[in-house]
């Protein structure tokens, strides 16, 4: 099947071309850091995690929500989901490997991450993010693969696949929830110390993900003859707006327990994230701005005739990702940090060389995706579906 | 003992075998006698170690000397900028250290004193349970370990820990050797040639100087506190009830950062 990846026009070539050059720059920075060290990064001693980590929590959801597709198609037995859940799987693919790529980047002496496996540790819950990460990979890679292949000879795929895609499913709740629970479960960081944090990050990964989703479906069928379909769209839209409108209630209850508690813990990385503490507010316009994203996607998701229309879906798609990626991929990092366990504030932002390495990770699960999703869909039009 | 050489031999074969130290061969073939027979420091029998910063008779001249010859002993350097900033032992106000005891009307002397701070060596500490591959661990003496030589650097122990007190490697330390400025602001560094030199990238904190009670000796901050001022510190075994710390907790009020935590801090300020 991989041979259906080296024909294309030339879209697909520049489109790849453009990904390897983001990834050579990103990876020409991650030499720099290797030998300078994560000082080249905006990261202190107060706000020990950055935009890696962000990023790798934001697409964790990411690769979880490929169950919004897989789960109605096996459980439910929904026929139409049968069309694209191989795009879901192939997402969860090129999320997870930019996951381990952020938390790979992230360390400072990369050279032992092996001991995580020489010296297993199960009360470390990084351990078992590691396990249920790669696991999530591997089922994953199978099942899709099986899946697609299986579609090209017309036969139907092995039972044990079936199986496996059975056992993929509540395995994405796990990743989410395990690594809602590298942050919920420490003692002192009041933002992070909640125990809605799984439930929020569910939700929030399961309207961004499908969104995401939604967009690449509507890519796909303006660069190929494969049409993901117009009813699989409107269910995902369906999907994508419960999520949402429970990623928004979520986060209500976060803001009325703080602020009608008004305990000072509770309310200071709220205060700072949304007016700014002790005069640091670089995060305050950010965090606006998802606010006001949140407030347009729920809109245009609730309302049928925009949800259903599928430009308006686009427009709500985008603003829910805009929403959810500045919620965690900014605003959940940096705020547990602050402040900080002396009830300091201490400022943060990304370096370039941060950034550019960020970007050249994203390279990297775009062009996994780009050549994934370019297997599936010539195989896709090949068989006529 | 009892046992001849060839079963001594078959006895120290299998436990090597099985990867156990000589001190656990030891234990196999004559329990307790190691203890007995050897010399032993007071100072390495303790099975609680705690310490007691008197608030009272420490001030900001006797800190400095301790953070000196703490940051001398471990060849902790000052890379410059708070940043970059790595610190085993250091000085906070008190309503840094103590912010959820937030108290408008608290005694002036208060308000304006001064505290030192480190690892807490907490009886149930966060970072050990979070770190992936054991390089922080717990010792059976209480003491809240750290190996900068088997850490990844995820910095995992710093978000789990609600007093910061580690500190991360972000760049090589050993760059203060070659920098003019940072050889300007770390003159004779290192300064201890005897203490392990770390790499970027990982993760380090307040040991409570093992290696120099193995020597039967005190922590550096201890001993530099008592050179300048006799009690402004106290060492010691919190499991004996006849230890200078216990004695000192029975008799003056203490407090402790943070404990509705739970994770049991080991270091006590008596005010």
């Amino acid at each position: 099947m991989l041979e259906t990846a080296l024909k294309g026009r030339q879209g697909y070539w520049g489109w790849l071309i453009f990904l390897l050059f983001m990834m050579g720059l990103g990876f020409g920075c991650y030499i720099y850091q290797f030998h300078e060290g994560l000082r080249i990064t905006g990261m202190s001693r107060d706000v020990s995690w950055g935009f890696y980590i962000a990023q790798f929590t934001y697409l964790v959801g990411v690769a979880a929500s490929g169950v919004m597709v897989v789960l109605p198609y096996y459980l439910h037995d929904y026929k139409a989901f049968g069309r694209i859940t191989v795009l879901g799987e192939f997402l969860a693919i090129a999320a997870v490997t930019m996951c381990l790529l952020f938390i790979f980047v992230d360390l400072g002496y990369p050279l032992r991450i092996m001991n995580v496996i020489m010296y297993p540790t199960p009360n470390s819950i990084l351990f078992w993010d590691m396990i249920v990460l790669n696991g999530y990979l591997l089922l994953n890679i199978f099942v899709g693969w099986n899946v697609l292949s299986a579609e090209r000879k017309g036969i139907m795929y092995p039972k044990w696949v079936k199986v496996l895609a059975y056992i993929s499913i509540p395995w994405a709740f796990s990743i989410h929830t395990v690594t809602a629970f590298l942050y919920a479960g420490l003692p002192g960081r009041h933002y992070w110390l909640t125990a809605i944090m799984a439930a929020r990050f569910l939700s929030s990964a399961f309207c961004s993900g499908p969104a995401l989703l939604i967009l690449v479906c509507l890519i796909v069928r303006r660069v190929s003859n494969f049409d993901p379909g117009k009813e699989q769209i409107r269910t995902l839209g369906g999907i994508v707006a419960y999520a949402m409108i429970l990623n928004v209630f979520f986060f209500l209850l976060e803001l009325f327990t703080s602020f009608y508690s008004q305990i000072p813990g509770h309310m200071h990385t709220f205060e700072f994230l949304f007016r700014g503490l002790e005069g640091h507010g670089r995060l305050v316009p950010w965090m606006w701005t998802a606010a006001a994203f949140a407030l347009i996607s729920l809109v245009l998701l609730i309302v049928p005739a925009t949800r259903r229309n599928e430009d308006t879906l686009a427009v709500a798609c985008v603003s829910v990702i805009v929403a959810t990626w500045i919620d965690k991929g900014l605003g959940l990092i940096i705020g547990g940090f602050t402040p900080n366990p002396f009830e300091r504030v201490t400022d943060y932002w990304p370096t370039t060389p941060e950034v550019l390495i960020t970007l050249g990770v994203y390279a990297t699960g775009f062009f996994v995706m780009t050549v994934l999703y370019k297997i599936a869909v010539s195989i896709k039009e090949e068989v006529g579906a | 003992m009892g046992i001849d050489r060839r079963e001594f031999l078959k006895v120290a074969g299998l436990s090597a075998l099985f990867g156990l130290g000589g001190r656990a061969a030891m234990d196999i073939l004559a329990p307790g006698e190691l203890e007995a027979s050897a010399e032993i420091p007071p100072l390495k029998k303790g099975k609680q170690w705690a310490m007691v910063v008197d608030a009272l008779k420490m001030d900001e001249a006797v800190m400095d000397k301790c953070i000196e010859a703490c940051h001398h002993e471990h060849n902790v350097p000052d890379l410059g900028t708070p940043k970059e900033e790595i610190k085993w032992i250091w000085k906070e106000d008190y309503e840094h250290t103590f912010p959820d005891q937030e108290n408008p009307y608290i005694a002036e002397e208060f308000e304006h004193k001064t505290f030192l701070l480190m690892c807490n060596h907490c009886t149930h500490p966060p970072c050990v349970r979070v770190c992936p591959t054991k390089a922080t661990w717990q010792r059976e003496d209480g003491i809240v370990m750290m190996d900068q030589h088997r850490c990844i650097g995820c910095r995992f122990c710093m978000a789990a820990c609600p007093f910061g007190a580690r500190s991360f490697n972000w760049g090589d330390p050993r760059r203060v050797l070659r920098v003019a400025e940072l050889k300007e602001l770390n003159r004779g560094f290192p300064w201890n040639h005897n203490y392990p030199t770390r790499s970027k990238g990982v993760v380090e904190k307040c040991t409570f100087c093992p290696e120099r009670l193995a020597k039967g000796m005190l922590p550096a901050c201890v001993e530099a506190a008592n050179k300048v001022k006799k009690g402004s510190m106290i060492f010691g075994d919190l499991a004996d009830p006849e230890s200078e710390v216990r004695e000192v907790l029975r008799k003056r009020y203490s407090i402790r950062r943070k404990p509705e935590l739970g994770t049991e801090p080991k270091l006590f300020f008596a005010i």
